[in-house]
This record gives structure tokens, C-alpha cells and sequence, in this order.
């Protein structure tokens, strides 16, 4: 129990001073995974032999003498929608069922390149449209704290993974709050980067100009750790910022030293209200905003006038990139094909495989993004989407005009029961309230476990201005140097609950 | 008149006003794809120049090729566009199984380059073309269908999709509606595209290619009453060669005037033209066209080309080919007629490059637009496929000059030049081809000739003159055609006076 109740920083030094190998360390996740997994059903492929195999030549170049990178055999899962060469890669849709890629996302090449070992592909919703990871083709990821529970989404198997000991650090991607939401509702650190800041290259797009792949994590410390390994300007991809990354490592640690004098916090008026929050959250928010008080913050109020659209904005333009980057799938050259029997039309086989490929979630955003895009309505729709975004981008930047950071709960409510939410997509798409108008505007956020509602872990989210991620970590990490125990510290006892 | 009435094609003309609009497709040639880094180059094996990128995997992005960028910017300039300060790709989106995204990454409302102009000639007359836009985007791949009779998907068993031409830079040029032309709209289609294909050619951008589909041209065609609102047009696709231009327009002028005589009316649609008949068949309606659903590609950063650069790309831009055929028109000496036949024969820049290395512009003509054209067509390739180089001619013309070699001889030595024995001097060396003017040998010759035709030398010393031709026959006969014919005559008619 002592390796995975570690964080992936005491991790990496122990096996670079060598009081257990890579291997131990590797060997006892997969055996945790081996153990509670069937329950949690984070993972949708688990690759033993190869995570084995990468901990086994970090052990060897140890003996060897040879340097270390700074996490080096500590393992890790990658959500899904990652593509891995070599090993499968499904976006949790039969649409890929069995789909092996024949390359390595930019991540996932700087993740073996840092000799990290993969212990395989976690469960999301399908495409990563979904807020509770129930919306995954091949069955929910339940939450570690209550297995009635959804895990959040759609990164709600890498946040299991991590709340649940089976990973120290996993791999999210964040379109509109799919690392940070998670995290809040599994009491796990999420961190969304600057858009740009991480290659997408080898992300499966969901709406291309809002994806972002960040860290998920136990520890502030932990997650900037692994922001550093993947961060960084990729020539494949030409979104990427050109510019080296934030030093959130070091900002990481000045924030655990618990100092935030000089910080200017803003709480958005806005959010504040708390309209439709559950009075829990906000509670356990509060206790927060005055730790951040005490440790010297400065802390007033904001007015972002135009995050109340950021919702409605963000569910045209994510489903109109959408509908657009999930045309490729069309039985034509890999994935799923359906009543190609010789007599069909290649229409008719295209029409029937999209039918049988996609869920539920998925066709409802494919068909309003085509509906939004369509000529007569793309103005009025998608249109008046970007201008709202535009809107919101002035909105942050008058508000970092006036405060360092701005700060939030990270979702309105916790984790719900299975099914809660699913016959009512705008009750679904609530849950992204507060996490969506840093995707809208491209800055970068986290969300840090803050407290219990009921019991079930609630996350506050730090909010910073474009390129300055550091802020967010050492807001995030002050944060968590006021809490002991540390709540992701908790892991709860899966194998214990009843299904 | 019912639309089953033949009409001439003078009579149309005398009662509708055509109008044509050009979209032409150039792949440009540069050595990696438009987004990716693949290959380009033609004819490879199926699917052996791909990547995740041209493929559209699952999680892969574009990055667009600057040199792309570069090429349509000099396409542009040239043909007097103005060029956008900020634009950027955008997605069109449309299911068709040659296009692995399922979206063309193109240009939409922001080309690259717009309102720009051509002049051409046709028929003495110069017509300006308006040029409404220049855009990049990229190309498609190609269906095989396999199985059937014919290669068409009907009766096709199988149909294979080649993914090597998908992700070729395409530039997209695009014109205004000319107006105006009368019965020369077919001529102006054609000497648009021409010169089109010309200008391209010489940026040095693409090799322009019809045939291989590296140039291609789409046909917009409607007719009106004179004074009354502008016809519903078609567009004829897959046309594939200059001649097949003027063709579709005539074509289609043809088809459209009876429907509209007979109070028809045009549906807007695209044709499709085929070679072999000179007709088109029709093709899809418009009027079910797909809604394309163009948003601005989120995968790729905007352009914002620096003024500085494109004013530097214009002033490097070479001298454009009707500013240069001018030039040469004036330098030569030539009619308009005997220009036009260089330009279509595409030899002017053959002539001026064997000019510059030395031959005098008479010769360099002959040889090009004569033997070397006739061979050409024999061969069926383009005279600049010919294995012999400006410089080569103009060594064979300096031969020619020189005495050396008679155009026989000259004949002879391109055989050896083509088939890659060395330059003229070493192939007519190599193969003995000289004009012989060694009298001594040539004197013996004479003598046997008159010797072996009494007669006819008899008629000679009569003064009958023109008898000689048969003894200088003779002569060349047992001199394999190496004597020059001039001494060979003065020879006989010293020996018979």
C-alpha cells in the first residue's frame, strides 16, 4: 500500500534513490488495477507487459548509472482518445472497437521519451462528449468514492484511475472541462493548460479549436510534473504556441510554502451566485476561499458579464467542430464497417455504420453541429457563437487586468447517481457551467479538491490568463499546502463497497 | 424551331449572347503535400506515398506547406491579383469516399489572392479576363474501380481507393463572367487556358500538365437574349485538353440554344464532357448540391503573408510569357500567325534558347517547328520530351552553316542525337555523315557517272542543263548523299562544256 498511496514525486525519488525499483512500482499498480478495477472499470486496455518492460529498462539504465528524467519509471493511464501506436486506441466507441494506431500522439512520444511506463487506455465518454463517463460504448467507469457514483466526465476514467490508486498520474484531454470537472467529483487535481501549450497532435479532435490534453494527478506538485513532461511547442501541430512552458513546476512549489501575500484573487461575481449549486459545494467552496485568505490573497469580487452565454456558446461551436471532425468515420478506410454485403450502396453502408458506430450523445451533437453550420443558419448559429466567445476572451482579460487569477467552484454539484442526468442532456451539460469559459477563451485552469458535500469531494477551480499556468498551479498548490490530510490522499476503499 | 432542329452554329451566335466563367486546378509541384510531408510525385505505386495526415487518421493534424503558400501567392501576382493580408483556410465539408477527412481543407470567403486580370490574344484582338479569385487548397485521391467492363463503378466489383494525389497542393483559379465575346467564346476559353497555362509554367510552379490532370478545367456556359438577364449556366467538368475547352463551350452553346428556342428551360447542373464524342452527358443538379457547411479550419493557424516578402515575390516574378512572346514577336520578325503556331506547338521556349546559344533565329525555327514538331507528334510526347537539348540544335545548325552537313545529313544526326549517341559533332563523326567536297574523290564519282550514262552526258554537252540532275543523282547515289550537291553539279558541267 505504501507505493500507491505515494504521489508520483515521492515516487520518482524513490526509484532514483533506488529504495524500490521502476518494476515494484509498476508491478504494484497493475496488481491494484488487478484488484479494483473490475469494479471501477477505469481502464478499457491495460498493457502489463509493456508498462513492465519500459519500468524494467528505467531500472536498467539506473544500474547503469545513467541519468534520470524527472519521473522516470513512475507509471501512467492515457485517456483513450490519445492514440498510442501499438496499442489500442477507442474513444470508447464501437466506431473504433479494436482500432490499433499506427502512431504515437506528440504526448504520448514526450510520455516514453520522459520513460514513463503506460499501463493502459482509460475509459471516457464516447468521443469525450459526456459529463459522467456514461456515455461510454463499453460501460461506465463508476467513482471510486461511491461506486453508485459517475466518475465525472468525460475523463472519468483517468480521474478514477488516480482517486482510486490504480495510477499515480493519468493523461485527460479538457474541451470544456473534462479534466478539471472529474477531478472535482473524484477528489483529484485537474489541470487544463493553455490552449496551444500542449501538442494536440494525436488527440482524437472532438471540437479542435476547444481540446486541450493536460495532467491529471493526486498533488498540485504531481500534476506540474507531468504538465512538464508533455507540455511544449509541437511542429505538427500548427496551433501549437511557438513558446517554451509556463515553469509550473517551480510555481507549484513556491505555492506549497502556503505564502499568497501580493496575490490578487477574483471571484466571479457571476459564479458567486451560485445559482443551481448545490449548497454543499458552495460550502466547502467558502471554507476554501478563506483559506486562500488567510494565506495572505487578496481576494474581490469580478464581474465577467458574459460568462451566463458561455453554455449556450459552447454547445454550438463544440458540436459544429464535431460534426465535422467525426465525418472521417465512415467506414471507409479502418474501423467499424456495418452491411457492406455487396448490394448496398456505399451511402446506404456509410449511413448504417454511423448508425450502429455512434451513441446516442454523439448523434445528437453530430446533428445540431450540422444543423448550426448549415448555410442560412451558420451565421445565426455558429456565428453569433464566436462573437460570444470573443465576448468572454475580453471578459477574462479585463478581469486579469484587476486580479491575478480568478477563482470558482469547479462544478455546481457532485457526483450523481448513474442515470441522474442522462435523460435530460441540458441537466448533463450543467455540469460544465463553470469549468466551459476557459476553454472559450484558450487560458488555462485547475481544479484542487477543496472539501466534502455529503460526503463526495468538491473542487475549486484557478483561473489565469493565457500562457501564465504557473499562477494557477501556485494558487492551486497554496490551496492544497492549508489541507490535512490532503483530500486525493484519502484514497477510499473501493473493494469494500457494495455494487 | 423545336430543340430536335439542328442549328449552325452561326445561327445560335446571331441570336444569344454567351457567357463563360473558367475554374481551373493547377497541382502545383511541390516536392511534399499541402499539409503533411509526403511525397508528390506521379505515377507512384497505390498508397505507398501516405501518412496519418493525408490519410486523416484519427488524432492527426495539418501544417500547411509554405512553399504551397509561396507558389499560389506568385500565381496570384501574376495574374495581377491583390493579395490577402490575413485569410484562412476553412473546412468544406462534404462525404466522398476519395477524401479521407470527409472535408476538403480549401478557402472560402478569404482567398489568398482576388481581383486580379489576364490579357490574351485571340485572333489579333486582345480580350481582358477578370480573375475573381486565386485559392489553395488540397486535392482529392482517386477511385479504381475493378471488376467491370468498362472501370466505371457500374458493373465495378470492387471499387480501390489510391490515397498518393490526396493532399497534392491545388491551387483554385477562378474567373469573373466574360461577357462580350460572341462567336469567339469558345477561341477566348481556350486561349485563356493557354495562356494560363503558361503563365504557370513560367513561375516554374507546377508542369501544367492536361493530360495527367495536373492542370484542370471546369466550363461555366449559359446564354441570353441580347439586352435581357444572364442565362442559367452548367458547369462542364473533366475536360481535358485545350482543344476540349473550345469544344464544350461550342458544345454546350449548341445544346442550351435549342432548349431555350423552344422555351425550355436551363437546369443548372454540371456536365460532364467526354473526349472521344466532344458532347457532355449531365451530371448532378445543382439544385440537390450539397450544403457544403464552410467554417474556418480550426486545425490550421491564419495566414498573414508579410507585405514586405509578397513585394519581394513581385518584383522577382519572371518576365510573364505575352510581355516575352512581344518581345520575340519584334525580335524575329514574325506575324502574329506564325507566333501563335510557336506558342501552340509550345516551341517558343525551345527557339529562344537555341537562338541564345547561337544559332540564327531562321534555323532555330525550322528545325523546332519542323523535323523536331513532326517527330513530337509522331512519338505523341511534347517537343521539350524530345531527348535533344537548344544547345544540341544549335551545334546542328552551326554544322548546317558551316558546309558540314546538309539538312539530309542533319536528319541523320538528330537519329543519333535522340537515340542518345552525344552531341551532333560527336554523332555525325561517329557515323561518317560529312558533306564530301574533296574533289579528288568527287572528280572519280563524276567520271563513273558519265561513264554509266553516255546519253544522258551527251544531252549535257548539248547544252540541255537540266540533264545534269541525273548524274547528280548518280554522284550522291555511290556518295551515300555526302557530297554537296553544288560542287557535285559544277563539277559535271566543267567536265561536259
Amino acid at each position: 500500500m505504501t507505493i500507491i498511496r505515494s504521489t508520483a514525486a515521492e515516487l520518482a525519488a524513490g526509484i532514483a534513490e533506488g529504495r524500490y525499483s521502476a518494476e515494484e512500482v509498476t508491478k504494484a499498480f497493475l496488481d491494484r488495477i488487478a484488484a479494483v478495477d473490475e469494479k471501477v472499470h477505469a481502464f478499457l486496455h491495460v498493457d502489463a507487459e509493456g508498462a513492465l518492460a519500459t519500468a524494467r529498462a528505467v531500472d536498467a539504465d539506473r544500474a547503469a548509472g545513467k541519468p534520470l528524467g524527472p519521473l522516470a519509471g513512475v507509471p501512467i493511464a492515457v485517456k483513450d482518445i490519445v492514440v498510442t501506436k501499438g496499442m489500442p486506441t477507442t474513444a470508447a466507441s464501437k466506431m473504433l472497437e479494436n482500432w490499433i494506431p499506427p502512431y504515437d500522439a506528440t504526448i504520448v512520444t514526450r510520455i516514453k521519451a520522459a520513460r514513463m511506463p503506460i499501463l493502459g487506455k482509460t475509459n471516457l465518454d464516447e468521443f469525450a462528449m459526456g459529463s459522467s463517463t456514461e456515455y461510454s460504448a463499453f460501460g461506465a467507469t463508476r467513482n471510486p468514492w461511491d461506486l453508485k457514483r459517475i466518475p465525472g466526465g468525460s475523463g472519468g476514467g483517468s480521474a478514477a484511475a488516480v482517486a482510486a490508486g490504480m495510477a499515480p498520474l493519468a493523461i485527460g484531454t479538457d474541451t470544456g472541462g473534462s479534466i478539471r470537472q472529474p477531478g472535482a467529483v473524484t477528489g483529484t487535481v485537474g489541470g487544463k493548460p493553455t490552449y496551444g501549450a500542449n501538442s494536440r497532435y494525436g488527440l482524437i479532435a472532438f471540437s479542435s479549436s476547444l481540446d486541450t490534453p493536460g495532467p491529471v494527478a493526486r498533488t498540485m506538485l504531481d500534476a506540474a510534473l507531468l504538465h512538464e513532461v508533455i507540455a511544449g511547442h509541437d511542429p505538427l501541430d500548427s496551433t501549437s504556441i511557438p513558446q517554451d512552458p509556463a515553469p509550473v513546476v517551480a510555481a507549484a512549489r513556491e505555492g506549497l510554502t502556503g505564502d499568497l501575500s501580493g496575490v490578487k484573487l477574483g471571484v466571479v461575481t457571476q459564479f458567486a451566485a451560485g445559482e443551481g449549486a448545490e449548497p454543499g459545494v458552495i460550502a466547502a467552496y467558502q471554507t476554501g476561499v478563506e483559506a486562500l485568505a488567510k494565506l495572505g490573497a487578496d481576494i474581490v469580487e469580478v464581474s465577467c458579464p458574459h460568462f451566463e452565454y458561455a453554455l449556450p456558446a459552447y454547445y454550438l461551436i463544440a458540436p459544429s467542430e464535431c460534426s465535422s471532425n467525426l465525418a472521417r468515420f465512415d467506414s471507409v478506410r479502418y474501423g467499424l464497417r456495418v452491411g457492406d454485403d455487396g448490394v448496398r450502396s456505399l451511402e446506404e453502408v456509410m449511413a448504417a455504420t454511423r448508425e450502429a458506430g455512434f451513441g446516442q450523445e454523439v448523434k445528437r451533437r453530430i446533428m445540431l453541429g450540422t444543423y448550426a453550420l448549415s448555410s442560412g443558419y451558420v451565421d445565426e448559429f455558429y456565428g453569433q457563437a464566436q462573437k460570444v466567445r470573443t465576448l468572454i476572451t475580453r471578459d477574462f482579460e479585463a478581469a486579469f487586468n484587476e486580479v491575478d487569477a480568478l477563482i470558482s467552484p469547479t462544478t455546481p454539484f457532485t457526483a450523481f447517481e448513474f442515470g441522474a442526468r442522462t435523460a435530460d442532456p441540458y441537466q448533463m451539460y450543467l455540469a460544465d457551467l463553470y469549468t466551459i469559459p476557459s476553454n472559450l477563451s484558450g487560458g488555462p485552469a485547475v481544479s484542487v479538491p477543496v472539501g466534502l458535500s455529503d460526503g463526495l469531494p468538491a473542487g475549486l477551480q484557478v483561473m489565469a490568463p493565457t500562457l501564465r499556468d504557473d499562477v494557477a498551479y501556485r494558487v492551486g498548490a497554496a490551496l492544497e499546502s492549508t489541507q490535512e490530510p490532503r483530500l486525493s490522499d484519502q484514497i477510499p476503499d473501493v473493494a469494500d463497497k457494495e455494487l | 424551331m423545336t430543340a430536335a432542329t439542328l442549328q449552325s452554329y452561326e445561327d445560335v451566335i446571331s441570336r444569344y449572347e454567351p457567357v463563360i466563367g473558367l475554374e481551373t486546378h493547377v497541382e502545383l509541384g511541390t516536392r511534399t503535400k499541402m499539409f503533411c510531408g509526403c511525397a508528390t510525385a506521379f505515377g507512384a505505386e497505390p498508397n505507398t506515398q501516405v501518412c496519418p495526415v493525408c490519410l486523416g487518421l484519427p488524432g492527426a493534424l495539418p501544417v500547411a506547406n509554405a512553399a504551397a503558400i509561396e507558389a499560389t501567392i506568385r500565381i496570384g501576382l501574376a495574374l495581377n491579383c491583390s493579395i490577402a493580408d490575413w485569410c484562412r483556410f476553412a473546412r468544406k465539408n462534404y462525404f466522398y469516399p476519395d477524401m479521407p477527412k470527409n472535408f476538403q481543407t480549401s478557402q472560402y470567403d478569404e482567398p489568398l489572392c482576388e481581383d486580379g486580370w489576364i490579357e490574351v490574344d485571340v485572333d489579333g484582338e486582345v480580350v481582358r479576363i477578370e480573375i475573381e479569385r486565386v485559392h489553395l487548397e488540397e486535392d482529392t485521391g482517386k477511385s479504381l474501380h475493378v471488376g467491370g467492363a468498362t472501370g466505371r463503378i457500374h458493373g465495378a466489383t470492387e471499387s480501390l481507393v489510391d490515397y498518393n494525389r490526396a493532399g497534392i497542393p491545388l491551387v483554385e483559379i477562378v474567373t469573373k463572367p466574360v461577357v462580350g465575346t460572341g462567336a469567339k467564346a469558345p477561341e477566348v476559353a481556350r486561349a485563356y487556358v493557354t495562356e494560363l497555362r503558361e503563365v504557370i509554367r513560367s513561375l516554374n510552379v507546377s508542369d501544367v500538365r492536361m493530360e495527367q490532370g495536373s492542370l484542370r478545367c471546369d466550363v461555366n456556359t449559359s446564354l441570353n437574349l441580347p439586352g435581357q438577364e444572364w442565362g442559367t449556366r452548367t458547369e462542364t467538368k473533366n475536360v481535358n485538353s485545350l482543344r476540349s475547352v473550345e469544344r464544350a463551350v461550342r458544345s454546350e452553346i449548341l445544346r442550351q440554344a435549342p432548349l431555350l428556342d423552344a422555351g425550355e428551360r436551363i437546369v443548372q447542373e454540371t456536365r460532364h464532357f467526354h473526349e472521344d464524342t466532344g458532347k457532355s452527358t449531365a451530371g448532378r443538379s445543382k439544385e440537390t448540391a450539397t450544403d457544403y457547411r464552410y467554417f474556418p479550419e480550426p486545425d490550421l493557424a491564419p495566414m498573414a503573408p508579410d507585405p514586405d516578402w509578397v513585394a519581394k515575390l513581385k518584383a522577382d516574378l519572371p518576365e510573364l510569357p505575352r510581355t516575352r512572346r512581344r518581345r520575340l514577336q519584334a525580335a524575329w520578325g514574325l506575324s502574329d500567325h506564325d507566333m501563335a503556331s510557336m506558342q501552340n506547338a509550345g516551341a517558343v521556349d525551345a527557339i529562344e534558347a537555341t537562338i541564345a546559344a547561337g544559332a540564327k533565329a531562321e534555323g532555330a525555327r525550322k528545325w523546332w517547328m519542323g523535323e523536331l514538331s513532326r517527330r513530337a507528334n509522331e512519338a505523341e510526347v511534347e517537343l521539350s520530351d524530345l531527348a535533344i537539348t537548344p544547345v544540341q540544335v544549335a551545334q546542328l545548325q552551326t554544322l548546317v552553316d558551316a558546309g558540314t552537313l546538309n539538312d539530309k545529313l542533319a536528319r541523320q544526326v538528330i537519329d543519333g542525337v535522340l537515340a542518345g549517341e552525344g552531341d551532333p559533332e560527336a554523332v555525325a563523326e561517329a557515323r561518317g555523315l560529312a558533306i564530301v567536297s574533296d574533289t579528288g574523290a568527287l572528280t572519280k564519282a563524276v567520271d563513273d557517272a558519265i561513264a554509266a550514262n553516255p546519253d544522258v552526258a551527251e544531252k549535257v554537252r548539248g547544252g540541255t542543263h537540266a540533264a545534269a540532275g541525273v548524274l547528280i543523282g548518280a554522284v550522291m547515289k555511290t556518295t551515300k548523299g555526302q557530297a554537296d550537291a553544288k560542287t557535285v553539279r559544277q563539277l559535271i558541267l566543267d567536265r561536259l562544256s
